[in-house]
């Protein structure tokens, strides 16, 4: 019954995988109608005028500079022209450093906030102002203050993924069952080993979906912080093919985006998968 | 190419940090210096070559200029140039003495060494100015230096210094980077990630005095380009070429402290509109313009080329006039860098300002615009068609309404920063409100724009600099005094009331 299933949902992910890829060659391939104009005229023209080609790239234009970008990722043409593999690694070491921050600053701090209700109250309200704040939102002031294009965009990652991984863990440890906290505490077990042999492994599902919520976030927002300080890194590449208004490229970082972003969620995935125990 | 021998290497510009440092020799005795007062333990330098490239300085507007120099020289800082002046001839005519052949003097101070000779002459002589005579000629404190620049033309000359191999020539290791607009640029300059870089010729004057952003003392030794930009509209808008019919439109400019911002305001208000009520502009990034046409979020917009000619090329846009039709000649970008750089690393400075100027020089000939502009079309530079650079750099371009003109002028290459061009930009911020208050255009617009340094620094590579930092030009057939900007600020009807 599951292979069955399983067979029947790749058949039809395939039909609308070619269903998708059918009507955007559809939709692409026509062309408008073109005035008519002089030879050496047509000659400085772009094709979108001269043959009414649309602005849109089809299917097959983009996998053919797919292809082209796969055989050379890692190809080195200075300081604004890398290949998209330089790229990616920029990003994804971006996103690693500013992430692995966040852990170490959240999780502590989340216990803390998940073991004191006092804490946990006297911190409350700078946590619900700094949350919803959106993470680009920092940059200028990062920029201002850090007085470094790198760091910031590390500092904007680190701002974006420190909340959701905070509030998981401080939840995490403040909803561990009391059952089991008070039969620690009746076997005389000390503060520091409670935490460490009973609230973390029970809170850690709750604190690892928080990292998972997080990596997603951080992947999301380096593209964009990338765009903003520019140098390296896909979000460079997607703004400075944009800035050549070359629509393939910029579907095919969008679609190594999303390839990325899933690969990272996998892995999160995978650990909280590890810490899941039954009830 | 520029093969011209430069008189004296290191002089100039080690009399520069002393003109930074308040004392300012005028203008007439620089002159002088140049033949007579040459740097005589220069090996590569002929003494007897007298009125050679710098003879042309003693002129009457040279004596204007060292005029004004004078006015604002100290007593004390004219005795002290004159002092170090005369240790130069001492030197000088004890050199000839000692070797009245050229060819012994040279082959001499080859041997042993300029220092050596110093050594020497100085157990005769005191021979106090010895250090800065022999200051290591022009060696970069800094070699590897990064210069920011955003994809436009008129950045051509700072891109194409790069693959084209000034930067290489003058002693730099220089990476050009590209930067993703404006307020970045400013603050990664600021923030000393770029050693240089490229700016809007009013942003150097902005951020010295604090318009939107902190003051800090910037300075532009040379501007970039000159014309080179165009009020773009969209296709749909192809009969209304009268700027009355385009009340309530929509349009772009690439930064509020552009020239781009200034042309178009002048040029709506000397049609009657007003730019802050009759019309919207609004500040958006050159690269996203095109796209907004396309998509129909703005009307048109007077923006930097490549980016009027891209909308064209891609069937959205026409060329309504080019910015050189509102005022020929004007400037739009400039290499900027900020004070604390030229004061700290003063000969990479003058290496930079030496590479700018030799490559702006060559950009500026039609002959190789061509080559320019395959250079820099690559994704590592401007990341643009060829076809859409050769018609910018070459001026022979499709108007998107299907004819071909033709305008050699349509973008040129001046290093030349004229301090009446940031004085005119002074009026234009004060007039839609940018400065509040009185501003001293004259201190503000010397302070920023180092025409003296250029000067020099062309003099010395063989160019023709300008006899005077100050000229006159008219804007839409209005003529411009730079000495009275107060009464030319006057005479607009429309402009911002504050």
């Amino acid at each position: 019954m599951t292979t069955s299933l399983r067979f029947r949902a790749a058949i039809v992910s395939v039909a609308l995988f070619l269903a998708f890829i059918g009507i955007w060659h559809l939709a692409t391939r026509g062309t408008a109608s073109v005035a008519t104009m002089s030879p050496e005229y047509a000659k400085l023209m772009g094709a979108t005028a001269t043959e009414g080609k649309s602005a849109m790239p089809g299917p097959s234009e983009v996998g053919a500079k797919l292809w082209e970008h796969l055989k050379r990722p890692f190809y080195d043409n200075g300081p604004n022209d890398k290949g998209l593999g330089i790229q990616l690694g920029y990003s994804i070491a971006r996103v690693g450093l500013g992430y692995l921050l966040a852990v170490m600053v959240a999780i502590p701090l989340g216990f803390l906030i998940g073991m004191s209700p006092l804490i946990s109250k006297a911190l409350d309200p700078f946590i619900q102002v700094l949350k919803p704040i959106s993470p680009l939102a920092w940059m200028p002031l990062a920029l201002y203050t850090i007085k470094d294009s790198g760091i910031s965009a590390i500092f904007v990652i680190f701002i974006c993924s420190v909340w959701p991984m905070l509030l998981n863990t401080a939840f995490g440890v403040a909803s561990v069952r009391k059952e089991w906290i008070n039969v620690a505490r009746t076997l005389e077990v000390g503060t520091l080993r409670r935490a460490f042999t009973v609230i973390l492994p029970a809170a850690a599902p709750t604190i690892l979906t928080g990292m998972r919520i997080s990596i997603g976030i951080a992947w999301l927002v380096i593209v964009a912080a990338e765009m903003l300080v520019g140098g390296t890194g896909i979000g460079y590449f997607v703004w400075n093919e944009w800035n050549n208004l070359s629509i393939t490229n910029v579907i095919i970082a969008i679609l190594l985006i999303g390839i990325v972003g899933m690969l990272l969620d996998q892995v999160l995935a995978r650990f909280t998968r590890m810490v899941t125990f039954p009830e | 190419m520029f093969t011209i021998a430069r008189p004296h290497k290191k002089g100039g510009w080690a009399m520069n940090s002393w003109e930074r440092a308040g004392f300012r020799p005028s203008a007439v005795h620089r002159g002088v210096k140049m033949s007579t007062f040459d740097d005589p333990f220069d090996s590569s330098c002929e003494l007897s070559r007298f009125g050679c490239v710098c003879g042309q300085h003693r002129s009457s507007a040279e004596h204007d200029h060292a005029e004004r120099a004078l006015r604002c020289d100290q007593v004390q800082s004219q005795a002290e140039s004159l002092e170090k002046r005369y240790e130069g001839v001492v030197a000088s005519a004890l050199m000839r003495a000692m070797f009245p052949k050229e060819a012994a003097r040279r082959a001499f101070l080859k041997s042993v060494g300029a220092s050596t000779a110093l050594a020497a002459l100085s157990q005769f002589f005191p021979l106090q100015t010895a250090t800065d005579v022999f200051a290591e000629a022009g060696t970069p404190e800094k070699k590897d230096l990064k210069v920011g620049f955003i994809p436009i033309t008129c950045a051509t000359p700072i891109i194409m210094a790069a693959p084209l191999g000034f930067y290489a020539k003058h002693g730099l290791n220089v990476d050009v980077v590209k930067t993703a607009g404006w307020a970045v640029i400013r603050d990664k300059t600021i923030n000393k990630e770029y050693d240089a870089s490229h700016m809007l010729a009013p942003m150097p004057i902005a951020i010295t005095l604090g318009l939107g952003a902190q003051p800090i003392p910037f300075a532009v030794p040379a501007i970039e380009n000159i014309n080179g930009q165009g009020i773009t509209l969209a296709v749909k808008h192809k009969d209304k070429r009268d700027p009355n019919d385009w009340k309530g439109m929509k349009f772009a400019i690439p930064f509020d402290y552009s020239m781009h911002n200034y042309l178009l305001r002048y040029y709506l208000a000397e049609h009657g509109l007003d730019p802050d009520t009759d019309v919207q502009l609004r500040s958006v990034p050159p690269p996203e313009m095109v796209a907004n046409l396309r998509a129909d979020n703005i009307d048109g917009f007077l923006a930097p080329d490549n980016i009027c000619q891209r909308a064209i090329y891609d069937g959205v846009g026409f060329m309504h006039i080019l910015s050189k039709e509102i005022w020929d000649g004007h400037p739009c970008c400039s290499f900027a860098a900020s004070r604390e750089f030229i004061t700290g690393s003063p000969n990479s400075f003058a290496a930079l300002t030496r590479a700018i100027v030799d490559a702006t020089a060559y950009a500026s000939k039609a002959e190789n615009r061509k080559q320019i502009a395959e250079a820099i079309a690559p994704a590592n530079y401007i990341n643009a068609p060829v076809t859409v650079l050769e018609q910018v750099l070459t001026g022979t371009y499709a108007d998107g309404l299907g004819g071909v003109k033709t305008d050699a002028k349509r973008v040129d290459f001046d290093p030349f920063p004229w301090q009446s061009f940031a004085v005119w930009m002074l009026t234009q911020m004060k007039r839609w409100g940018q400065i509040k208050g009185d501003v001293d255009y004259k201190q503000v617009a010397e302070q920023v724009y180092l025409a003296t340094d250029t000067h020099k620094v062309m003099a010395e590579m063989g160019l023709a600099p300008p006899e005077t930092s100050y000229k006159s030009f008219s804007v839409m057939g209005k003529t411009f005094d730079p000495a009275k900007p107060e009464d030319y600020l006057a005479s607009f009807k429309i402009r911002k009331v504050t």
